[in-house]
């Protein structure tokens, strides 16, 4: 069924546990603001300091984006991103960097239009490790997960502030990879949570499940991400990132020429701050 | 008999995805997940899941309940004006020279289209719930009109998601929704129309979790949405039922209604589904022409997938990328339909046509000018097919149009279109 011996995942958790430090992962949308500048962008993203890469697919629609995701992936939508072109681009990725995850996130009915058996093998040829799929609850995932779990492919269930202990069996009974927990009630970029009620929800969840867990949404300084790496094993940094990205285009959307170091200066500054986190 | 190319009495057993079904019945659906066949379900953030399912419960109960049942049935008769007429419109039937037409009159409701009908069940139900605040998606605004509405009646606030695209040409709407103390927030995102106010509802649902109630205005969204404003819309159908059996002493041979999301259609049918000898053709919005790209026919011209909780039919690209709709009429300006009639249309049991923007409007001006009554745009396409089919019909044919709305909204963007400066 699935591959043979550890995978990616699973590797770099357990490396990060050697190291005893929780891992930064960072989310940027595939084909922001152009093609060529988001594969020179994801390129750089492993020697800045990610030690895990989520890869937002473009949608028209995405629900649970706030103002800076939805306007990214419309930009990439607009360059002439997709599908396709995402998974052709975590191939040319993957000739660079053979350890880093990735993992895909997104809404279904892209994956549901290129079909659910294809992307599955697509993805995991492509060197993808993962998929998050928003507005997939476990309820509905069972006609994607069948096919991942073949391909092995993670699916990565979500767990939020509205998962209650009699809803939490039902997000980890077939998670795979690791946890990601929502950290606010909300959408992504709008608030951040405080660090309390996030030990809390670790620690409530590791009572349900032996998977690492990632928190994301409401995390964008340093000093955020370094609080949440005491209680989880990874913290998710998206929005922030995706709007110092955007700060760096000019009037017609364009990207300017330091927009890729820019970005990458901020994720050092993130990873910095994850790797000093369980020292203090 | 055969006209326009439906078989009345078909053979229903039909072949969906390799297997052969034969339903017992139309009027099962959905199952207990909520799903149509393939479509429907609940495809939505694990944020909004446990609420979701909340709802589900609470409608669960609330059905079982006949104080429920009594505290709507008052509402409806005596705050919405219900039972709506079954009038028999004289003129046109002379006019098209064929099938008897009858109008189920939902525009004489209070707030002026069948949007209450379903808004004051659900706003009952969330008092029920106990939530505090209602926010709702609105195209046309006749469901914002009708949802800010039953909030002054029940005195809880009101937010409405609007297209600014829709509010710049449903500017009464605006107003009244503002006179009615609903705070009106205009949605620039994607192509500002009904389907991104609908995305920034839930979105203001996943951040209001605790107190606030989603009032969906059409027979789409999330389990159990659709089933739900179905069972608050049928009220349509099942009035349509006695009053066609006392006026004409039988059922009704042929039921027309216009989708945007389908729900006044789904409340005229859904109670005859199981009549074999009844007819039903849903109309939409077919824009400048299902060829040209621009129209809003998801069944016509759409692929299932997977949108705003539910799959369905969607106007989407080959990447699944949602496509924008267009009609003149911006309460059917949607790329999606429930996911109920996506069921009936593999299995054939209801006709989906289109009607493009000109045939709309002329019919528009043609029931202002034979009955008297200006209709709303999106009925106007209903018209417009009804206009096509009875001729053809014998004059014993019983034909029922769901005229679900009146054009007062309207007459500021058919002036436009005419031509005509007001
Ligand atoms: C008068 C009227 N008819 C029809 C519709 C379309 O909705 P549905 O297909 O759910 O009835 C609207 C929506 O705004 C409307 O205002």
């Amino acid at each position: 069924m699935s591959r043979p011996g550890p995978t990616r995942i699973e590797r770099r958790f357990a490396r990060l546990r050697e190291e005893g430090r929780a891992g930064l992962v960072v989310y940027l949308i595939a084909g922001d603001p152009d093609p060529d500048t988001s594969l020179a962008l994801f390129q750089g993203l492993a020697e800045a300091g990610a030690d895990l890469v989520e890869i937002g697919m473009p949608f028209s629609d995405p629900m649970a984006d706030g103002p800076a995701i939805q306007a990214a992936g419309q930009r990439a939508l607009k360059r002439g991103m997709n599908l396709r072109r995402t998974l052709a681009m975590v191939r040319r990725l993957r000739e660079r960097d053979a350890d880093t995850p990735y993992v895909v996130m997104g809404y279904y009915n892209p994956i549901y239009r290129y079909g659910v058996e294809a992307f599955a093998r697509d993805a995991v040829a492509a060197g993808i490790d993962g998929a998050i799929v928003v507005d997939l609850p476990p309820e509905e995932d069972e006609e994607l997960a069948e096919p991942a779990r073949r391909a092995g492919l993670d699916i990565v269930r979500l767990a939020t502030p509205t998962s209650d202990e009699a809803r939490l069996p039902a997000i980890v009974g077939r998670a795979s990879g690791f946890l990601y927990y929502v950290a606010i009630t909300g959408i992504t970029g709008t608030r951040s949570a405080d660090s309390a009620s996030i030990d809390d929800a670790v620690a409530r969840l590791r009572r349900f499940s032996q998977l690492p867990i990632a928190v994301g949404f409401g995390i964008r300084t340093p000093a955020q991400a370094a609080s949440v790496a005491k209680a989880a094993d990874a913290a998710v940094v998206g929005s922030a990132l995706v709007e110092r990205l955007a700060l760096n285009l000019d009037p017609e959307g364009h990207a300017k020429p330091g927009l890729v170091d820019a970005v990458l200066a901020d994720i050092r500054a993130l990873a910095a701050g994850v790797r000093t986190a369980r020292l203090i | 008999m055969t006209y326009r190319g439906f078989k009345a009495g078909a053979d229903w057993r039909i072949t969906v995805r390799g297997i052969m079904q034969t339903p017992n019945s139309f009027r099962g659906g959905p199952d207990p997940r909520g799903h149509f066949g393939i479509y429907g379900g609940r495809y939505v953030a694990e944020t909004l899941m446990p609420l979701v399912l909340s709802v589900e419960a609470a409608y669960g109960a609330a059905k079982d309940d006949p104080d429920f049942h009594a505290q709507l049935a008052y509402y409806l008769e005596h705050y919405v004006g219900r039972p709506s007429p079954l009038y028999f419109a004289e003129r046109l039937t002379r006019h098209f020279g064929g099938a008897k037409i009858y109008f189920k009159r939902d525009e004489l409701n209070h707030t002026g289209a069948h949007k209450i009908n379903n808004v004051m069940g659900q706003i009952l139900l969330a008092r029920r719930m106990g939530k505090r605040r209602i926010i709702a998606e609105t195209g046309a605004g006749q469901h914002g009109v009708a949802t800010a509405t039953a909030c002054a009646l029940f005195d809880l606030p009101c937010v409405v998601y609007m297209g600014a695209t829709d509010i710049e040409r449903q500017k009464p709407n605006v107003f009244r929704m503002k006179l009615l103390g609903a705070e009106v927030v205009p949605v620039h995102s994607g192509t500002a129309t009904l389907k991104d106010a609908m995305n920034d509802a839930l979105r203001d649902w996943v951040a209001h979790v605790d107190d606030t109630f989603y009032v969906i205005g059409t027979v789409a969204g999330p389990h159990p949405y659709p089933a739900m404003v179905r069972d608050f819309q049928s009220i349509i159908g099942r009035e349509t039922r006695e009053q066609m059996i006392k006026a004409e002493g039988r059922l009704p041979d042929t039921l027309v209604a216009c989708i945007g999301g389908g729900s006044n259609a789904m409340g005229l049918f859904h109670p005859f589904l199981d009549e074999p000898s009844v007819a039903m053709i849903g109309v939409e919005a077919g824009g400048h022409g299902i060829d040209t790209g621009f129209h809003a026919a998801s069944l016509n011209g759409g692929q299932p997938g997977v949108l705003h909780g539910n799959r369905t039919y969607l106007l989407q690209d080959e990447d699944g990328q949602i496509d924008d709709a267009h009609s003149i009429s911006a309460g059917l300006d949607y790329p999606g339909i429930g996911p109920e009639h996506a069921w009936l249309h593999d299995l054939g049991r209801v006709q989906y046509v289109a009607i493009t923007d000109r045939e709309a409007l002329d019919a528009f001006q043609l029931c202002s000018r034979q009955e008297g009554i200006i209709p709303a745009l999106e009925p106007a396409h209903a018209l417009a097919h009804v206009g096509k089919i009875a001729p053809d019909l014998p004059r014993d044919h019983l034909l029922v149009m769901n005229l679900c709305g009146r054009g007062d909204k309207d007459i500021f963007a058919v002036a436009d279109h005419l031509g005509v400066q007001l």
